[in-house]
């Protein structure tokens, strides 16, 4: 069975008050912000390793960004992902989520005669949750998004449970398909020291928009239908009763104001 | 593209139950389609729901587009985005908004994806603006790094789409005598409609009080430091009678079920008090309580923006403070 894994390189969500935004391009600004695998990847990847598993077959970790993104398929290798593909092209940055799966499904295709497709539901940064039913439609398979769960009642059809609101839903799923998987799907596997050492000397292949077929002209800024037209700033500013000091006296002064304002 | 101008609005129902968010946004799509000068029509797929017809009318809608049929019960991903851009190809609205529910998060993008359209998530307002002489819907959602709200814009391609959480629209006010056509839609099912077929839906009776209607709501930021931390805001919430929730960075720590994130892309709340402990205040965060009535807020960076966003706030070491805040408001709720 042939995997691909899609993973993204994301600003270390502990430091993320200290992104800023580029109010022009509507991009972010995160120079010196250490980057780490989007958290939901690396469900994602186990899940492709657990099918792997079952089914036997290769499991390619896809990335698109800038080159520095290969240390994120490197920890994919460490993993256990037997390739690496790294979709790095300056004409494809400030994308919006149509303009990013539709290049990633044209990287798929040049992948493999694909079987399943696994991603993160959302990713911390975006957190759009749009690319993976985007990146199904561009390759023309059904989806499933919000995978709390997998039953392998065979090869080719699978009974997927998805959550909603309080309660969930199981869908008989054939494949080709593409799954966005939550946390609750799994818990993803340490790679060992050896296992890191090893994926240091596996090859990451890079590939331009010049190694794709890339049809339609929807990649980049340019081709993304959606377009900041500006910035504003929102007033959320309140009384602001600001308290430092000792612990006791401080707590006492604060339930003293919730009791003024009304709140308690 | 030349479109009929309307703004629509997806209906959803689970078992024959329309969703407050879809309500919700019959409010906001009524406020654009009269800037624009056009219709509000809502499209209602579902088996036997034409009796939510009469209610989507009640809330503001002018036309209902009413797709009925056995295979439509229950959410079929691959069908309904099908059926949905078949009839945007066939009558092309000027906008289609849908509720960003779990279901609508996977409505949405593939709608927009198979229509190669734009769409923006999670937004926290709509509006219609003139940008280059084009009457255009602007959707504001949070920027990085403090107050910033970015506007997102779709100029070239329709219709143009947006996704909106429940809770951040105002509920219109249901008129029965309000008047409104309803239109039956043709319904075909293809064999690859059905690759992805939803077999069952269990829906699961809430366990305490649920985030968004919580009266009391204490939320942890990764400042929360450790799962020892947790344990106390939990304390603190049983003894506040509170809900608990937090940031995204801790939910995605596994320190929180997914169900307790808030914020743009989790839950919108709105109690008395929103305590917030060590959360710094970005504004992805911030979306999500701004309509509290009155927020505490405890951090130990002094030049965090939540120190902004509250009526009463702490610059401490929540290590320190956490059990007595605990204690204090232990002693508060049992006198």
């Amino acid at each position: 069975m042939n995997i691909v894994v899609c993973v993204k390189q994301v600003p270390d969500p502990e430091q993320f008050s200290k992104i800023t935004l580029d109010p022009v391009r509507g991009t972010i600004r995160r120079e010196g912000i250490p980057s780490v695998m989007n958290p939901l990847d690396k469900h994602a990847i186990e899940e492709a390793l657990i099918i792997r598993e079952k089914f036997g077959g290769r499991v390619t970790a896809l990335s698109m960004g800038p080159t520095q993104a290969k240390e994120t398929l490197q920890e994919a290798l460490a993993m256990g992902c037997d390739d690496a593909v790294l979709l790095c092209d300056r004409s494809l940055g400030g994308a919006d989520s149509l303009a990013t799966a539709y290049p990633l499904a044209d990287a798929i295709r040049h992948i493999c005669q694909f079987d399943v497709v696994v991603c993160g539901n959302d990713t911390v940064d975006g957190a759009t949750a749009q690319v993976g039913p985007q990146l199904a439609e561009f390759l023309e398979i059904p989806h499933v998004t919000h995978v709390t769960g997998i039953e392998f009642t065979s090869e080719r059809s699978w009974i997927v449970k998805r959550a909603i609101e309080r309660g969930y839903m199981k869908v008989a799923l054939e494949l080709p398909a593409l799954i966005t998987v939550l946390k609750e799907v799994n818990q993803p596997r340490l790679p060992s020291v050896i296992d890191i050492m090893s994926a240091a000397s596996k090859p990451i292949n890079e590939w331009a928009c010049t190694n794709l077929s890339l049809a339609a002209p929807i990649i980049g800024l340019g081709g993304s239908p959606t377009k900041v037209v500006g910035s504003f700033e929102q007033d959320i500013r309140r009384g602001k009763d600001i308290l430092k000091g000792p612990e006791a006296e401080v707590v006492g002064k604060a339930i003293k104001r919730l009791k003024e304002l009304g709140a308690l | 593209m030349t479109t009929n101008g309307e703004v629509w609005v997806w209906a959803e129902q689970r078992n024959g139950r329309l969703l407050g968010v879809s309500l919700e946004l019959l409010g906001k799509g009524a406020e654009l389609a009269q800037k624009l000068g056009v219709q509000l029509a809502a499209v209602l797929l579902g088996e036997k729901v034409e009796p939510l017809a009469n209610e989507l009318i009640a809330h503001g809608a002018s036309k209902v587009y009413l797709l009925e049929d056995p295979n439509l019960k229950l959410f079929q991903s691959s069908l309904y985005t099908r059926l949905l851009t078949d009839m945007a190809q066939r009558h092309r609205p000027e906008i289609f908004i849908m509720g960003a529910t779990t279901v609508g998060m996977d409505l949405a993008p593939s709608v927009a994806g198979r229509l190669k359209t734009g769409l923006t998530a999670h937004c926290v307002d709509l509006t219609i603006e003139q940008i280059n002489n084009k009457p255009l819907m602007v959707a504001a959602i949070p920027g990085w790094g403090g107050k910033i709200m970015v506007k997102i814009a779709c100029p070239d391609k329709r219709p143009q789409m947006a996704t909106v959480k429940q809770g951040m629209m105002e509920k219109p006010k249901a008129d029965a005598a309000r008047k409104g056509q309803i239109i039956r839609e043709k319904i075909d099912v293809r064999p690859e409609d059905m690759k992805a077929r939803t077999i069952e839906m269990v829906e699961e009776k809430p366990v305490g009080v649920p985030l968004e209607e919580a009266e009391t709501v204490v939320s942890v930021g990764w400042g929360i430091g450790s799962e020892q931390n947790i344990k106390l805001a939990r304390e603190l919430a049983a003894a506040l009678r509170a809900a608990v929730g937090g940031t995204r960075p801790v939910v995605d720590k596994g320190w929180l079920p997914e169900e307790a994130m808030i914020g743009q892309s989790g839950k919108l709340v709105s109690p008395k008090i929103f305590i917030s402990l060590g959360a710094s205040g970005a504004m992805a965060y911030a979306v999500g309580f701004l309509k509290s009535k009155v927020v505490l807020a405890v951090d130990k960076n002094p030049s965090a923006p939540i120190f902004e966003m509250c009526d009463v706030g702490i610059v401490a070491d929540l290590n320190k403070l956490l059990p007595v805040l605990v204690e204090e408001f232990k002693k508060v709720t049992a006198a």
